[in-house]
C-alpha cells in the first residue's frame, strides 16, 4: 500500500500543481518565428549580411540619438546591418543545430539500442566508452578538431555529434532496458523475428517519444555550444554570420557600441531559453519519467 | 580499497592513451602535420627541413612511438607562437587558472546549496518559482554573453569593476561571477532534488516521529544525504569549470590555461592546442581520480563496501 | 467490556486526503475507531485502502504540501491531537504516540550511527536525567534484544541485517516510553522466521508498558497472532470491526468473508484459493453507495445508491453492510 501512496505522493511533489498541461505558448511563438525567419531570410532581411558600407559604420539601433530607420538594430564596424546578420544567423544556429542532432542523435541512438538490447560485453564496452566521453571535457576536442580539420560546417558538426551522442545513448539504453523485458519482444523472438528485425521493428518505436524529447531538449544545449565554438573562433568562419561571432566582433566595440555584442547575446539566449521550456513541457507531456533527464 | 585505486588509476592511463592517439591521427587527417607547424611563406626547403626534424618522413608507426615517446618525457612539442615548448607555456600559465578556478566553485557552492535548499522547503511557492525562473535563465544564458554584459554594465557604464587582466582584489570580481554562475543553475536544480527526494525518505519520518523539529530534520538528517550527488558530481563540474574557463578567460583577458587554449585556436598553433589538451586532460583525469578516492573515505556504505 | 475504560486515543470521522495532479485522493475517508490501554488493535485492507495513511495521520506526518487531514478528530487521552499546534505535536510524538515505519532498510539514516539516531530520540525526551544518555542508549537496545550494543552503537545501518535494523527502529520507537505505538506493517519487509521473533518482542514490550498498539497490517496470520480486535479498512472507511475471534468465526461484511477465504490455511486442503474478483474503487473518484459494490457476491440495488451506515452486529462488533439491517432478511 505505502507503495502506492508514495507514487502519488511523488506526482504531487515534483512540481507546483495545474501548471502541467498548459502548452507554453511564448516558447511555441519564438521557435515559430525563428524557424520562419531562418526559411524566409532572403525575404525578410532589409540588408544583404555580408555587404559592407564603411560610411555607415557603428551606427547605433533606431531608437539611440544617432540611429536611424534604415538599420534597424544599427550597423557593424563594417557597417554591415546588425539585423539583417542577425536574420541570416538564425540560418547558421539551424542548420548546425539540425546537422549535429541528427547525427550525433542518430549515433546515440543505435549505441543506445544495441548496447541496451544484446547487453553482455558489448554492452559493458559500449556503456565504458560513454562514460569515458562524458566525465571527459569534450569540447576541447572539439577546439582540435577545428584547428586541425580547419573551422566549418562539417567540422562543427562532427565535433557536436562528439559531445552530444553518449548523452542520447546512455539514456536510450535505459529504455531498452525497460522496453526489452515485455512480452512482445519474447513473442517475436519465439516467432523467429532476427535481432536486427526486432530492434528495428518492436524497439526503435517503443523509444521514438524519449528520442524526441532528448532531441528538443538538446536543441538549447547544441545552440550554445555552437555560438561558443564561433565565439571562440573555431566555429562558422566568416564572412558568414553567427550569433556568437557576432557576439565576439563586437567584443572590442563594447565600451562604444554595445548593441554589436548584446543584441545577439540576447537572441541567443531567448531562443535557447523557448527551446528549453520547449522541451520541459514536452517531456512531462510525453514522458514524465524522463525528468531526471 | 587497493584495488579499486588501481582500477580507476589504470582506467585513467587507458583514456589518456586513446585521447594521445586522437591527437596523434587529427594532426595528420587533414593532411601532412608539417603544414599545420609551417609559416604561410615557407619554401620547399623549410618543409623538407621539418620534415626531417619532427621525423614525419619516416613511416606512421614510427611516428607514433616518436609521439608518446616524447610525450611520456613531457615533450608534446615547441609552441608556434611562443617559439619554446608547449608544455613549458602550459605551466607558466596554469597557476592564473588556479587562482581563479577555486573562487568560482566555492562561489557557486556557497550561493547554489542555500538556494537549492530554499527551493526544496518552500517548493511550489513563490520562492520555488522565482529559483526555477533564475535556473531555467542561467542555463539559456551563454557565458561569453553574460561576461560581455557584465563589463559592460559595471566596468563601462558604472566604471565599479576592471574590465580586464590580472590584479588586485577586484581584478577577480567580474571572471568569478561570469564563471560561477555558469556552475549555479545546475547545482541550485540538483540539490533542490535530491533534497525533495531525502525528504520524502523513510528515515525522515522515523526523525520527526522523534519529535525532531522540520527545520533540525532538513538541515542535520536530509542535507548531508542530499550534497552526496553534488560531491559526486565535483569531478564533473571542476571539468566543466575547466570548459568554462576559456570563455571566460578570453572575455577578460585572464592569462590562464584557458585564455592560452584559446590563443593556440585562433593562432592555429597545433603543438600547444595539443599539449593544452593533454596536459588538461591530466588534470581533469586527476581530480577525479582523487574525488572517487576521497568520495570512497567519506561515505560509509562506499567505505564498507 | 466496558466502553469508556481505559480508552487512550479515540479516533472520530477522521478524513485525510491527497491532493494530487489527478484531482483528490480520498485516503482516509470517515475513519473511527477507539484504542485502549494494553490492547492491540488490527488494521487489516488490501494494498492503497488508507492504512498507512492513517496511521501518518494519527501522528500528524502525512506526506506534504499534497497531504492533508480535512475533517475529524484524534482524540488522544482526551486532547485532540488535530487542534494543536505543530510544536505541541513535537512533544507528543514519540513521547505519547509513535510509529514503527513499514521498512527497516530505509527508515534509518544511512550516514549516521545507530547509537547517534537512538541518541537523538533519547535526547528528545528527557524521561530520566539520572543516567547518561550512552547507557540508557545501549539499554535500550539491550531490550530490543540487540546484541554487543556497545559495538552495535558504533555501526552505520547499512552494517545490519534487515531484522537488527528493525529493532533499532522498535527501539527508537519506544525510547520515549509512548501510551500509543502504531506499527505499520513493521515485519512485512522481514524473513518469516525473524518475523515470529520481531512480533514476540513487542508483545513483551507491551506487556511491560501496558501501551496501546495499532497494528497495521494484510497479514490475517499476525492478526490472529497478534491482535485483540480488528478493524477492516475498504477504499478509506472501515468497514468492519470486531473481537479478533468473533470476526474470524463470524465476519459480517461480505469483504471481509471474502478476505478471509482467500487466506490459505492449514486445518483441511483447499484445491484452489478464491480470489476477491475485480478492484477496489479508484479513491479519486469513489461510487456513492457501498464500496464494495462492484465485486460483492451480494450485491443489491440499494448497495449502489446509498453507502451503508455502521450497524451492530453482535458483542462490540460491527460492520457497514446493509445485509446486517435488522428487517433485512439473514443468511
Amino acid at each position: 500500500m505505502a507503495r502506492v501512496e508514495e507514487r502519488i505522493d511523488e506526482s504531487a511533489l515534483g512540481r507546483p500543481r495545474g501548471d502541467l498541461a498548459r502548452l507554453p505558448w511564448v516558447s511555441f511563438a519564438i521557435i515559430a518565428v525563428l524557424v520562419l525567419v531562418a526559411v524566409l531570410a532572403p525575404l525578410i532581411a532589409p540588408h544583404s549580411p555580408t555587404e559592407q558600407s564603411l560610411p555607415d559604420k557603428l551606427l547605433p539601433p533606431a531608437w539611440e540619438a544617432g540611429g536611424s530607420a534604415r538599420h534597424l538594430l544599427g550597423t557593424d564596424v563594417l557597417g554591415r546591418d546588425v539585423l539583417s546578420r542577425l536574420i541570416y544567423g538564425a540560418r547558421v544556429s539551424l542548420i548546425v543545430a539540425a546537422v549535429a542532432l541528427l547525427a550525433g542523435g542518430g549515433i546515440g541512438l543505435i549505441v543506445g539500442i544495441v548496447s541496451g538490447y544484446l547487453g553482455g560485453r558489448t554492452d559493458s564496452f559500449l556503456m565504458r566508452s560513454v562514460d569515458a566521453t562524458l566525465t571527459f571535457p569534450t569540447i576541447l576536442i572539439a577546439l582540435l578538431l577545428a584547428v586541425s580539420l580547419g573551422p566549418g560546417l562539417r567540422t562543427i558538426a562532427i565535433a557536436i555529434t562528439v559531445l552530444i551522442w553518449a548523452r542520447f545513448a546512455r539514456v536510450v539504453r535505459g529504455e531498452v532496458l525497460a522496453v526489452k523485458t515485455r512480452d512482445f519482444v519474447a513473442l517475436a523472438r519465439v516467432h523467429g523475428c532476427s535481432h536486427l528485425r526486432i530492434m528495428a521493428v518492436h524497439i526503435v518505436p517503443n523509444v521514438l517519444n524519449t528520442f524526441m524529447v532528448l532531441l528538443t531538449l538538446h536543441i538549447g544545449f547544441v545552440i550554445i555550444v555552437e555560438a561558443s565554438l564561433s565565439f571562440l573562433g573555431a566555429g562558422i568562419p566568416p564572412p558568414t554570420p553567427s550569433w556568437g561571432q557576432m557576439v565576439s566582433d563586437g567584443r572590442s566595440h563594447i565600451a562604444s557600441a554595445w548593441w554589436l555584442s548584446v543584441v545577439p547575446g540576447a537572441a541567443i539566449m531567448l531562443v535557447v531559453l523557448a527551446f528549453n521550456l520547449f522541451g520541459d513541457w514536452l517531456r512531462d507531456w510525453l514522458d514524465p519519467r524522463l525528468r531526471q533527464v | 580499497m587497493q584495488r579499486f585505486v588501481l582500477r580507476r588509476l589504470a582506467q585513467s592511463v587507458l583514456l589518456l592513451f586513446v585521447l594521445a592517439l586522437i591527437v596523434f591521427a587529427l594532426a595528420r587527417v587533414s593532411g601532412n602535420p608539417a603544414d599545420l607547424l609551417l609559416r604561410e611563406d615557407a619554401t620547399q626547403e623549410d618543409r623538407a627541413h621539418l620534415l626531417r626534424a619532427l621525423g614525419l618522413d619516416r613511416p606512421i608507426h614510427e611516428q607514433l612511438y616518436l609521439f608518446l615517446a616524447g610525450a611520456l618525457r613531457g615533450d608534446l612539442g615547441e609552441s608556434i607562437r611562443y617559439r619554446k615548448p608547449a608544455t613549458e607555456v602550459f605551466f607558466e600559465r596554469l597557476p592564473n587558472t588556479l587562482r581563479l578556478l577555486p573562487l568560482a566553485m566555492v562561489g557557486a557552492l556557497a550561493l547554489a546549496i542555500p538556494l537549492g535548499v530554499l527551493a526544496a522547503v518552500y517548493r511550489g511557492t513563490l520562492v520555488d518559482r522565482v529559483s526555477g525562473a533564475v535556473a531555467v535563465l542561467g542555463i539559456a544564458t551563454p557565458s561569453f554573453w553574460l561576461g560581455i554584459v557584465l563589463i559592460y554594465v559595471f566596468s563601462i557604464r558604472l566604471g565599479l569593476l576592471p574590465s580586464s587582466r590580472m590584479g588586485g582584489p577586484s581584478h577577480y570580481v567580474l571572471p568569478t561571477i561570469t564563471l560561477g554562475l555558469f556552475l549555479v543553475a545546475g547545482m541550485m536544480r540538483l540539490v533542490r532534488s535530491s533534497l525533495l527526494e531525502v525528504m520524502g525518505s523513510e528515515f525522515v519520518k522515523l526523525a520527526r516521529l522523534k519529535g525532531l523539529s522540520q527545520t533540525v530534520v532538513i538541515w542535520k538528517h536530509c542535507l548531508r544525504n542530499a550534497l552526496i550527488p553534488v560531491t559526486t558530481l565535483f569531478g564533473v563540474y571542476f571539468a566543466l569549470l575547466i570548459t568554462g574557463a576559456i570563455v571566460t578567460e578570453t572575455v577578460f583577458a585572464w592569462p590562464g590555461v584557458g585564455r592560452l587554449t584559446y590563443e593556440a585556436v585562433i593562432f592555429r598553433d597545433y603543438p600547444l592546442l595539443q599539449a593544452v589538451i593533454l596536459l588538461k586532460a591530466i588534470i581533469v583525469l586527476g581530480v577525479n581520480l582523487g574525488v572517487d578516492i576521497l568520495y570512497a573515505y567519506l561515505d560509509p556504505r562506499v567505505r564498507y563496501a | 467490556m466496558d466502553s469508556a475504560a481505559g480508552v487512550v486515543l479515540e479516533v472520530r470521522d477522521l478524513r485525510a486526503y491527497l491532493y494530487t495532479r489527478w484531482g483528490v485522493v480520498r485516503a482516509v475517508d470517515g475513519v473511527s475507531f477507539v484504542l485502549r490501554e494494553g490492547e492491540t488493535l488490527g488494521l487489516v485492507g488490501e494494498s492503497g485502502c488508507g492504512k498507512t495513511m492513517t496511521g501518518l495521520s494519527l501522528v500528524r506526518l502525512l506526506p506534504e504540501p499534497a497531504g492533508r487531514i480535512v475533517d475529524g478528530q484524534v482524540l488522544l487521552e482526551g486532547e485532540d491531537l488535530l487542534a494543536k499546534s505543530e510544536s505541541e505535536m513535537r512533544a507528543v510524538r514519540g513521547r505519547r504516540v509513535s510509529m514503527i515505519l513499514q521498512d527497516p532498510q530505509t527508515s534509518l539514516n544511512p550516514v549516521f550511527t545507530i547509537g547517534d539516531q537512538i541518541l537523538e530520540a533519547l535526547g528528545q525526551h528527557h524521561v530520566d536525567g539520572e543516567r547518561s544518555l550512552a547507557a540508557r542508549a545501549q539499554e535500550a537496545l539491550r531490550r530490543v534484544k540487540v546484541g554487543a550494543p556497545e559495538q552495535r552503537m558504533r555501526a552505520y545501518p547499512h552494517q545490519m541485517s534487515g531484522g537488527m535494523k528493525q529493532r533499532v527502529v522498535g527501539a527508537i520507537a519506544v525510547a520515549g516510553e509512548p501510551r500509543v505505538l502504531i506499527a505499520d506493517e513493521p515485519t512485512t519487509a522481514l524473513d518469516v522466521t525473524i518475523q515470529l521473533q520481531y512480533l514476540a518482542l513487542l508483545k513483551e514490550i507491551q506487556a511491560r508498558t501496558r501501551l496501546a498498539m495499532l497494528f497495521i497490517t494484510h497479514d490475517f496470520g499476525i492478526v490472529a497472532r497478534m491482535c485483540d480486535r480488528v478493524a477492516v479498512m475498504y477504499a478509506g472507511r472501515i468497514v468492519e470491526t470486531g473481537p479478533t475471534r468473533a470476526l474470524f468465526r463470524a465476519p459480517r461484511h461480505p469483504y471481509t468473508e471474502a478476505l478471509m477465504a482467500s487466506v490459505p490455511r492449514l486445518e483441511g486442503h483447499v484445491a484452489r484459493l478464491p480470489s476477491i474478483e475485480g478492484q477496489p474503487p479508484p479513491l479519486h473518484d469513489l461510487p456513492p453507495g457501498c464500496r464494495f459494490a462492484d465485486r460483492c457476491a451480494y450485491v443489491a440495488d440499494r448497495c449502489r445508491r446509498e453507502y451503508p451506515p455502521t450497524m451492530p452486529v453482535g458483542p462490540a462488533h460491527e460492520a457497514a453492510c446493509w445485509r446486517n439491517e435488522p428487517s433485512a432478511p439473514s443468511r
